[in-house]
């Protein structure tokens, strides 16, 4: 009941936010009309819906750790996160009320961006549903990040760090817009040791219904998630009991 | 019972002793209001008392509840409305209010008449539906106050509660906390001495992290030779800095 009641608050906060509802979802799914429109005109390969649409999908839930990085470094700034501190809420409480009511937003948010797909010719399959099921350990990824930032970091330095660099670091390592062999080297072991490359990657093996494709990237998506969520958990009950 | 109790509480940061061995009784149904220049060690010592912070030693008992190992019992006999306004601005007046209701477990019909009572008490109705953030800084102030009220706390700390407002705003206010005198303890901080002078039962002055002295504001004024509640305030901290 309690943190139902914290978990409804962090959601109105985050949907009521106008530049919120752009980012989230106007903007992979303008994207995806941009890209799928050069795509009839000059035909590459890597801008076909069916391989496009799981790109859009984890970058477009790279903003979520912006979302949520944002939400919660607000609340620091201010002193609505002490006031909460004094209530009956526990630490748990806090922590699943940050983390749970976005991963709904995740959800819905690829089920619009698979569904703008479907518009613009990818064929409908069971795929596309569990491809969606896929992108939960993904969206507990970014979510979680969201959660290490928020608790680390001030809003406006989140704009920066969330808002700026991890959305340009899922876009150019995870081989949404290039293959990253064209540039191979250091860049591409780069990327392939970050978990960005991997959930695009698993996606697309998903929504081709390729299940053995899934492997090895699905350890790579849960391992870097359920570290991320471990540390961002110690993270923020540290910065709990500083203030 | 004393409604607080503090026993040598102190808070050191590394080399700086924030409050020093503070023993201080408020008892219950009193507004006391905490005075004192910046650094008095005022909102440390609050922070201590609502659990923000532990202390590095002593004890306090609120409503016979330590601090160090009842906190949880604490918090639910407690509320604060802290210095800056706390409200979740996309949230409406109404689903704030909602919100801190859910917060301490409320029932849905338990939580809808809150709501109405409070909305009622304070004259937010006809902002109900409003954002939080879109509002006034009196009528944050308000919902800020409205939002600590809704658990109906045996214990409310009010940090500042009249910090900006203007002299409407602050004069409507204290209306507000002069209407819960007798219902609850209220510990009120404040740099206004007039305020402090009209809404207090007793006032606790405080310098560099001591308690210097506590009185009803008539006793503070007889202490310090003077019938002028902020000449005797400024008195009584100058005189314990020589």
């Amino acid at each position: 009941m309690k943190v139902f009641a914290f978990s409804k608050r962090n959601d109105l906060e985050i949907l009521r936010d106008p530049l919120n509802l752009f980012f989230g979802v106007g903007f992979p799914i303008v994207l995806l009309l941009l890209l799928t429109v050069i795509q009839r005109n000059i035909p590459v390969a890597l801008f076909e819906i069916g391989h496009l649409a799981p790109g859009i999908v984890v970058f477009g839930l790279s903003f979520m750790t912006l979302f949520s990085a944002t939400l919660i470094a607000k609340d620091r700034g201010s002193s609505f996160l002490q006031r909460l501190y004094t209530t009956p809420l526990t630490a748990e409480d806090f922590i699943l009320g940050y983390l749970l009511p976005i991963l709904p937003i995740c959800i819905a948010q690829s089920v619009i961006c698979f569904a703008m797909a479907a518009l613009l010719g990818l064929p409908v399959t069971i795929h596309i549903l569990t491809s969606v099921l896929f992108t939960i350990p993904v969206s507990l990824l970014f979510v979680s990040l969201g959660l290490l930032c928020g608790s680390i970091f001030t809003d406006k330095q989140v704009g920066g760090i969330c808002g700026a660099l991890l959305t340009n670091l899922t876009a150019w390592l995870s081989g949404i817009w290039f293959d990253l062999r064209l540039l191979g080297g250091a860049f591409q072991k780069i990327a392939n040791l970050l978990p960005f490359v991997h959930a695009v990657e698993m996606e697309r093996a998903v929504l081709q219904g390729d299940y053995t494709g899934v492997f090895p990237h699905i350890w790579w998506v849960i391992g870097y998630a359920a570290a991320v969520t471990a540390i961002a958990v110690f993270t923020f009950l540290r910065q709990m009991k500083r203030q | 019972m004393d409604a607080i109790k503090t026993v040598e509480l102190t808070k050191k940061y590394k080399d700086v002793t924030a409050v020093y061995g503070l023993n201080l009784t408020v008892r219950q149904g009193e507004l006391l209001s905490l005075l004192g220049v910046n650094g008095a060690g005022k909102t440390t010592t609050i922070k201590m008392l609502t659990g923000l912070t532990r202390p590095t030693s002593g004890d306090a008992y609120l409503l016979g509840k330590s601090i160090l190992t009842e906190s949880a019992a604490i918090k639910v006999m407690i509320a604060v409305s802290p210095q800056e306004t706390a409200v979740a601005p996309n949230l409406t007046v109404g689903e704030n209010l909602e919100l801190m209701a859910g917060i301490h477990g409320f029932p849905q019909t338990q939580t809808r008449d809150k709501v109405a009572e409070l909305c009622d008490r304070f004259g937010l109705g006809e902002v109900a539906n409003k954002r939080a953030g879109k509002l006034s800084g009196g009528w944050q102030r308000r919902l800020s106050i409205a939002m600590a009220l809704i658990s109906d706390p045996q214990i409310l700390f009010l940090d500042e509660p009249t910090l900006g407002l203007d002299v409407l705003a602050r004069s409507d206010l204290w209306d507000m906390i002069r209407a819960l005198k007798g219902s609850m303890t209220v510990i009120l901080t404040t740099h206004y001495m007039e305020e402090a002078e009209a809404l207090s039962d007793r006032v606790a002055i405080m310098k560099s992290g001591r308690l210097l002295l506590t009185g009803t504001p008539a006793e503070i004024k007889r202490h310090a030779g003077t019938d002028k509640f902020d000449e005797a305030f400024v008195r009584i901290v100058k005189e314990a800095a020589q």
